[in-house]
């Protein structure tokens, strides 16, 4: 038997959950058309006063991402544990870490990926300018897959509990506080006319961080949860 | 003569010793708030700039710094737990968390009854006021986990995960927010360097002191209820003089 690379790994769990996820378009769905929502009902808030809504649209894009970025978490492992794949993940050979990663990859893929492709639709319904837009899709690129592999730590953590989705919220939007405040920073700087690469940077440093350690330490959080 | 220093790591003799501690600890903790407050409040004098509303940091400050510091004590235990599988670590993880979030609840509303005189507003954005309200965010998750797991070994490991997770991002979210801040507006009242008075010293330490200890012995009070509530079936406690009676 061939022996699978750590590569061929990665691709195979990422192609699987995307077959999955496509199987069950409405879930995808669910998620991007809340965050679409959530979006428009700031103006219908706070009053339609472009000067204003120009000023606030970084903040509110990027909160609403956040909040629809947990939405999604609560089925990243579910559906796995339910029906035991979960368990014969974590007997195999492979690293655990690998399969994790893999997870958040493609978890970003369909829950991450489609709004930062809408951000800029709905960016102009703000007025953003187009410097503004392209600094916010680049601080969505670089931001939402933090957003996703925090989650996993948190989803590993409440895997099965009652009210998980709540108590997962909880858990997590504090520790994504940095990526909002460079993801809006970087647009704020832009408008402004400042350089945003100290922000980007920051950002990417988040990126790699969490690249390194969440895989792990969702491994983890996943070994504590199906003892 | 070599001492076991691993002797009180076990909940059968750590719940003995507690016991004998805490009553130390309490009362010292009740004179040296009653010295501290005395001194804040008779002896130490006006601020030249503040006036009278000054004198609500003898309890502001040390709950900021408790606060903060129980959350790191909190984690040591926690990663002590997780990694030797210590009971006795986990429990005390699960003791500390109200105690600091209660601390950190106390510097937020002192904080505010202090900001609304003297900057005008019950709250400010100010990057170490959001940082503390985080830091509260994060004791309630680790509480909030803990609760809601009804296995309590699993229960420990996990909020012992998030604990050491939360410490790993407090740095990391307090310079984010100190940044964040200084981008819009500098902070409105800035102490740079102003020399205290002795006897506000004084009563700032003292109320530090009788903090901790309180902190000490509240923590102790606790753990030997967490420790009665899990040992409950074990045969040490059902001999304890105060189950039989």
């Amino acid at each position: 038997m061939k022996k699978t690379s750590m590569l061929d790994l990665l691709v195979l769990v990422i192609r699987r959950d995307l077959v999955l996820a496509m199987r069950r378009r409405a879930d995808v769905l669910t998620t991007l058309i809340f965050f679409v929502m959530v979006v428009s009902l700031f103006p219908l808030g706070v009053g339609p006063e472009m000067a204003m809504l120009r000023k606030m649209a970084a903040g509110v894009l990027w909160v609403a991402a956040l909040l629809s970025s947990m939405l999604s978490l609560g089925r990243l492992f579910s559906a796995d544990y339910l029906d035991g794949t979960l368990e014969q993940m974590m007997l195999a050979p492979q690293s655990l870490s690998m399969l994790v990663l893999g997870k958040m990859v493609a978890h970003w893929m369909v829950s991450g990926l489609p709004l930062v492709l809408m951000a800029p639709v709905l960016g102009l319904q703000f007025d953003m300018s187009v410097e503004a837009l392209g600094v916010l899709i680049i601080g969505l690129l670089l931001g939402t897959p933090i957003l996703s592999m925090l989650g996993a730590i948190g989803a590993a953590l409440t895997l099965g509990l009652r009210g998980g989705g709540v108590l997962l919220s909880l858990l997590v939007l504090p520790l994504c506080i940095p990526v909002l405040i460079f993801g809006t920073g970087a647009v704020e700087a832009i408008s402004s006319g400042l350089d945003i690469a100290s922000h980007m940077a920051f950002l990417g440093a988040l990126l790699v961080l969490a690249l390194v350690f969440t895989p792990w330490v969702t491994a983890q959080a996943l070994r504590i949860s199906m003892e | 003569m070599a001492i076991n220093w691993f002797k009180y790591s076990a909940p059968t003799t750590f719940y003995g010793l507690a016991g004998k501690l805490i009553p130390w600890f309490a009362v010292s903790a009740a004179i040296l708030f009653a010295v501290g407050l005395y001194i804040g409040f008779y002896v130490a004098p006006m601020d030249a700039v503040q006036g009278e509303f000054y004198r609500i940091i003898f309890i502001h400050v040390p709950a900021s710094i408790l606060s903060m510091f129980l959350y790191l004590v909190m984690a040591g235990y926690a990663a002590l737990g997780l990694i030797f599988k210590t009971r006795l670590s986990s429990m005390m993880a699960t003791a500390i968390a109200p105690t600091g979030a209660l601390f950190a609840f106390i510097s937020l509303w002192t904080g505010a009854l202090w900001g609304k005189p003297m900057w005008g507003a019950w709250w400010m954005w100010d990057a170490r006021l959001t940082s503390e309200l985080i830091l509260l965010f994060l004791y309630l998750g680790f509480i909030a986990l803990h609760a809601s797991i009804d296995d309590p070994r699993r229960a420990d490991r996990a909020a012992a995960l998030l604990a050491i997770v939360g410490s790993v991002n407090v740095p990391i979210i307090y310079f984010s927010v100190k940044w964040w801040n200084t981008l819009h507006q500098g902070s409105t009242i800035k102490f740079t360097g102003t020399s205290m008075h002795i006897a506000m010293q004084q009563a700032m330490f003292t109320m530090l002191a009788a903090c901790w200890l309180y902190a000490i012995a509240v923590v102790l009070a606790r753990v030997r209820s967490i420790i009665l509530e899990r040992e409950r079936n074990t045969t040490w406690i059902a001999e304890l003089p105060e189950v039989k009676s």
